[in-house]
């Protein structure tokens, strides 16, 4: 079984290839086949594998695969190799289930589009690329496939590409991430020239001894990998280009910004997580930046009046934990919050794409309304997932958020500051996702009559992915529930062989149910109780009151301002980097290129066109000068032998 | 009675595809004659070059010598067998087309072309200097009539008679060269010449060095190094364009061979041979970049580049040793496909009406044959070195072991002159996506021979560039078998 | 130094012995010139035309089909006088090498080179 590994990542290669060599040659029940068809034989792969990998060994869970050898050139060498241990398994399972689902609902979501043929491909490639990022053995194969999925956001982004702001948003993406891509190879160089290789058990293996823990050197490369990790997936700095993205279509704003590439970073560092416990400081770093941009997105979602900008806000918001929990050494709570995200978020960004499609086009929930008795479906699945995202219990958000924010406030590395913030960010979240669940679905319909006209609930194809995307946000997060409910945490255990910091003493006095456990019920239900708060105060304002929430939003218009314009981030960014970057460059370009350089190089080829024009006259074409050379060389070379 | 069959060690267990190629040869021949099934001669000429690659590969490792050790099989030979067949296949599936709308599909040419690589087998497979002699004689005589092969075109006639001239000129040397040899060391096994230098060089030195430089020429023109390079533009331009693509490759290939088993192994020992190679590989790729600058051809332009590439692959023999050997080969597969195809896809465009290879022709081509366009802008990402493609690690593995064995000045020179190559490939690139046709352009008309060339250089180009170590590997392995 | 010698000393004697033959015959030989010694040498007939005219390009080919059978010839003495000691094995040979040449003499005749049309 283990010898077909590399048919996983291969098989949505092959359905791209079909697909986009076949450029809208099949007809579409075709393209639909072998686009679906190629990502549902990877899922179903990926699950014989994991059923595979689970009965193995604890101690020795892991598959490789080495393909061949791709580069060798003196003492460096790569190989093209997967490796599936628990980590990336839990990767593959839900690239490809996710993924899959998506497909199936992009049958019915893009089925009016020109370029269905088109959109199939990418997503068939994205979906190569995603799990060769997640498969690779080692980092640089893991680049390319890093690489390979900014590629496919960037085309997905800008699949309507005559529309301005769709490719300048793809630009956009594809610039910020080029900043952490140059941070991630700086970082790789760093790893290459200590340890001498890029395979990841090779690296994991010999980093504490090559590197002294808590260095200069391994610090560096630490952050350098970080910031890499933040143009990935949209953290402080770099996440301005997320809610940009949301121009795509909504599918892939489900796939590719929600549930999996954006992802990508936690999952880098997760699977660095033996580099970055050495490196105590950096992760620090990462635990300050997630916190921060869990809770400033969030405030930045309060006031998003589009659907799709509130939920990438939102995601924002939660990569953020990711990363806080990353950075307080609970790699594992981060995977899984990861895992349950995309459950939830994939859902979210459906239904919303199912409103949309509904709405004919409308993304702004002040023109919406009323919409649950039309949407049935989409209302119910919806509200599963915003259950789920504000963490209430039982739901799949709940597990992973408490794990992280428990984990936050206990862990060596945590604070209570980073729980603080969490608890603050869950709130938050709980608000703005109860806001937009009142003014998508309850109230009055304020769209217009020509619209109202063309409401209808989603073909089966949309709305049965959404049913499936809210059974596994329901029961998604019963595989990690907390130690003090009295149950194994499988999650935990399932990762622990891959995590460094996995064993550390804090879980298992957890386990045996020291004194911490009745902070950590405390904990939990504080946050809950600020959760309840928060839907109530949503209530209130989006429901029951509206004109309190004009009211309010005279009182807090600066606040409220700042927010709707998302903190001047964009526009802050264009004055400190973009003008001085454009004026540098047309200093460059006016002075230093065109008449230092231009006039260098341009003079450099004149001289080789003059030489050129000047040689050009041996070549006459009479066969007496050619000969005339040739003997010329003949005399030369040969007095050179003899008397040289 | 004598027993000279095993005094001579006659076993013809190793020259089974060169047999094989010769009987092709006759049987294509003896099609020609007939009108009724001269059509069948391409097939044939398949079908024979499919079985000598095959028994070419079966030679692989079993390396030995014999007819009176005039004939060395050895892994080196072997791969370089391998990628003349390799070539001379490409090219009969690219020319098939053209030779059929130029009323120049006959039997004779593929009777010609085995021929020629029959000679080009025997030279690599050979470590005696008066059967690399024959063998290039063999490859040569009938490259000249391929290249005057089109009779109605006045251009290919005088192709035709210079390179005769030039290259019987050059074979006088290169005869002269080996009896030079001959006379300062009795011999001319090249085995039996590395064995006795010391006593040679102290001897005679005069005749030798003397010899060693007209052997020089004599390869030297084959492969088109300046000052002995004249011959190359307008033979390259005035023959068919398939026969050019041939020429461009086959014999560059064969005369590389030569070079390298006469100059890395046997004459290793003439310690001034990396000076004069140094000489004539930046003399070669900066006289062939510089020329292909101001070319309004595409046919003569890749004649000049042809010239630069041989003066890369010289590199390889001012180093010397096994690395060296190995880069040398690696490049001459990795030039064999994307030289091929770029000629592929200009036969391909000559077949239009009126064509002539202009830069102008190739205006407007990216809107009437898009695909076609992207695989020549690859064929010219890859002739100017550009990753990911294999021209890029063939660049790579030659100049790393220049820099390795030091010398930082040829490595600084040649990667200049791939600098300067870029504009002129890139030429061909902007002129077919970015300038716009005068009038409307006539679309390239595609035919499945032409494809299958194409796909499989564009294949090679690319997935040897993407995963290099397989062949990386395969040329590290071919050595001289010569102890 | 003593090859450069024996080169010298070969060039000296070379130019020597021409410039030598040439000075007796000028010493020895009558000053006579009249116009009919500038005249081509034709057999003593007068000539007629140019001498640059076009061959039939016929003759060519008919002087490369003899080769085939002089370079015939000049492998067939040698192995004619050692047959009687080769055998088999170069009787096996030879008969090969013959059918190479008629098969190239074969060729020539079925493309109708042979006939003198």
């Amino acid at each position: 079984m283990s010898e077909y590994l590399f048919l996983i990542p291969l098989l949505p290669l092959i359905g791209f290839l079909i697909n986009g060599l076949l450029l809208g040659r099949l007809p579409r029940p075709v393209i639909t086949i072998i686009a679906c068809g190629s990502v549902a034989l990877s899922l179903i792969l990926s699950v014989m594998l994991f059923v595979e990998l689970k009965s193995l060994p604890v101690d020795s869970r892991v598959i490789e695969q080495t393909l061949l050898p791709w580069i060798s050139s003196g003492d460096f060498s790569v190989n093209i190799g997967f490796l599936l241990d628990p980590l990336s398994a839990v990767m593959i399972l839900v690239v490809t289930g996710v993924g899959f689902l998506i497909h199936v609902y992009s049958v019915g979501y893009m089925a009016h589009d020109p370029g269905y043929g088109r959109f199939f491909a990418y997503l068939n490639l994205f979906t190569f690329a995603m799990l060769t990022l997640v498969l690779a053995d080692n980092y640089l194969l893991m680049f390319v496939g890093w690489e390979g999925v900014g590629l496919c956001s960037y085309l997905l982004i800008g699949f309507w590409y005559h529309k301005k702001s769709a490719s300048d948003a793809g630009k956009k993406a594809f610039i910020v991430n080029r900043i952490g891509d140059f941070g991630f190879l700086i970082g790789l160089f760093i790893i290459f020239w200590n340890v001498g290789s890029l395979e990841f058990d090779v690296v994991m293996k010999q980093a504490p001894l090559v590197f002294a823990a808590g260095g200069a050197l391994i610090t560096t490369a630490c952050l350098m990998l970080f910031l890499g990790a933040t143009g990935k997936s949209a953290q402080i700095p770099l996440y301005v280009w997320l809610p940009d993205a949301m121009e795509g279509p909504t599918p892939v704003s489900a796939l590719i910004h929600a549930a999996t590439m954006v992802t990508a970073g936690v999952y880098m560092i997760a699977r660095s997580s033996s580099l970055f416990v050495l490196a105590p400081d950096a992760l620090m770093v990462i635990a300050i930046i997630g916190a921060c941009t869990a809770l400033f997105a969030a405030t930045i979602g309060l006031a998003q009046n589009d659907i799709k900008r509130v939920l990438a806000y939102s995601t924002v918001s939660q990569l953020g934990y990711m990363f806080l929990a990353c950075g307080v050494a609970a790699f594992s709570a981060g995977i899984f919050h990861l895992m349950t995200h995309a459950f939830f978020k994939a859902l979210l960004f459906l239904g919303a794409g199912s409103v949309i499609h509904a709405m004919s086009d409308e993304q702004d929930m002040r023109n919406m309304g009323g919409l649950k008795k039309h949407l049935p479906i989409t209302f119910m699945t919806m509200f599963v997932a915003t259950l789920a995202i504000s963490g209430i219990p039982g739901f799949s958000g709940f597990f992973s958020k408490d794990e992280i924010l428990w984990k936050a406030f206990s862990s060596d590395h945590g604070h209570v500051i980073f729980w603080v913030i969490g608890v603050a960010t869950a709130g938050l979240t709980a608000f703005y996702m109860f806001r937009l669940i009142y003014l998508t679905f309850y109230g009055n319909e304020r769209m217009s009559d020509e619209a109202k006209h063309h409401l209808h609930e989603s073909p089966k194809s949309m709305t049965v992915p959404l049913m499936v995307l809210a059974v596994l946000s329901l029961v998604g997060g019963l595989v990690g529930m907390p130690h003090i409910f009295g149950v194994t945490n499988y999650f935990e255990e399932w990762l622990g062989p891959v995590m460094a910091g996995a064993h550390e003493p804090v879980s298992h006095a957890l386990a045996s149910g020291g004194g911490d456990a009745s902070m950590e019920w405390l904990l939990m239900g504080l946050s809950v109780a600020l959760v309840a708060v928060c839907i109530f105060l949503a209530y209130y304002f989006y429901r029951k009151n509206l004109k309190a929430t004009t009211s309010l939003a005279e009182k807090l218009s600066g606040l409220r301002t700042l927010l709707v314009n998302k903190y001047y981030v964009d526009e802050v960014y264009g004055a400190l980097v973009v003008r001085p970057t454009v004026y540098f460059s047309v200093f460059l370009w006016k002075i230093i290129d065109v008449i230092v350089i231009d006039g260098c190089i341009n003079g450099m080829a004149r001289l080789g066109g003059d030489i050129s024009d000047t040689l050009r006259h041996s070549q006459s074409g009479r066969l007496r000068n050619y000969a005339t050379i040739f003997a010329a060389g003949v005399v030369v070379l040969v007095a050179y032998f003899v008397f040289g | 009675m004598i027993d000279y069959v095993s005094a001579l060690s006659i076993d013809f267990g190793l020259i089974v595809p060169e047999i094989t190629v010769l009987v092709t040869s006759f049987v294509v021949m003896m099609l020609a004659c007939s009108k009724k099934v001269s059509s069948w001669s391409s097939t044939v000429t398949l079908v024979g070059y499919v079985l000598a690659l095959w028994f070419t590969t079966r030679q692989w490792g079993h390396q030995g010598s014999g007819f009176a050790d005039m004939v060395t099989c050895d892994n080196f030979g072997i791969v370089f067998k391998a990628i003349f067949i390799v070539a001379s296949i490409i090219v009969v599936f690219l020319g098939h087309r053209y030779l059929r709308v130029k009323g120049l599909h006959r039997g004779e040419y593929y009777a010609l072309m085995l021929v020629s690589t029959l000679g080009m087998m025997v030279m690599a497979n050979s470590s005696d200097l008066i059967v690399l002699f024959l063998g290039l004689e063999i490859m040569s005589v009938p490259l000249y009539v391929m290249a005057g092969m089109y009779r109605r075109s006045l251009e290919s006639n005088e192709a035709g008679i210079k390179y005769f001239f030039m290259g019987a000129f050059s074979t006088a040397f290169l005869l002269l060269g080996i009896a030079f040899i001959f006379g300062a060391s009795g011999t001319t096994n090249l085995r039996s010449i590395v064995t006795d230098f010391s006593y040679i060089a102290n001897s005679f030195p005069v005749y030798l060095y003397a010899g060693v430089a007209l052997i020089l020429i004599g390869f030297g023109f084959k492969v088109g190094t300046v000052p002995f390079h004249t011959w190359v533009p307008d033979v390259y331009q005035g023959a068919p364009t398939p026969v050019t693509a041939f020429f461009s490759v086959a014999p560059k290939a064969a005369g590389f061979a030569a070079l390298l088993r006469v100059f890395v192994y046997g004459f290793s020992e003439v310690t001034i041979l990396s000076d004069v190679f140094w000489v004539l590989a930046v003399l070669t790729m900066t006289v062939g970049n510089l020329l292909a600058l101001r070319q309004d051809n595409v046919k003569r332009m890749l004649a000049y580049s042809s010239i630069s590439h041989a003066g890369y692959i010289l590199v390889a023999l001012v180093v010397g040793g096994a690395d060296a050997v190995a880069a040398a080969i690696f490049y001459l597969v990795a030039y064999t496909m994307f030289n091929l195809g770029g000629f592929g896809v200009v036969t391909l465009l000559e077949t239009r009406s009126g064509c002539k290879s202009e830069f102008n022709e190739l205006r407007g081509l990216s809107k009437t044959n898009p695909y076609l366009t992207a695989t020549l802008a690859l064929f010219m990402f890859a002739l100017s070195g550009f990753p990911p493609t294999v021209g890029f690690i063939g660049k790579f593995y030659i100049f790393s072991a220049a820099m390795q064995s030091g010398f930082v000045w040829l490595t600084v020179i040649g990667v200049m002159n791939s600098f300067v190559s870029v504009y002129y490939y890139l030429r061909v690139i902007k002129t077919s996506f970015f300038d716009e046709a005068e009038g409307t352009p006539v679309p390239a008309v595609l035919s499945p021979t032409i494809i299958i060339a194409l796909v499989i250089t564009a294949v090679g180009t690319l997935g040897l560039g993407l995963f290099p170590q397989q062949l990386l590997q395969l040329s590290q392995a071919a050595i001289f078998g010569m102890p | 130094m003593s090859e450069y010698l024996a080169v010298l000393l070969f060039a000296v004697a070379g130019i020597g012995i021409v410039l030598i033959t040439f000075g007796i015959s000028r010493l020895l030989r009558p000053h006579n010139p009249y116009p009919e010694k500038n005249v081509t040498y034709e057999c003593a007939e007068e000539t007629v035309g140019p001498s640059w005219i076009q061959f039939n390009n016929r003759f060519y080919i008919f002087a490369l089909i003899f080769v085939i059978f002089d370079v015939e010839a000049i492998f067939l003495f040698p192995w004619a006088v050692a047959f009687g000691q080769l055998g088999l094995f170069a009787l096996v040979e030879v008969t090969l090498f013959l059918m190479i040449l008629f098969f190239g003499l074969f060729y020539a005749w079925k493309k109708g080179v042979l006939k003198w049309v």
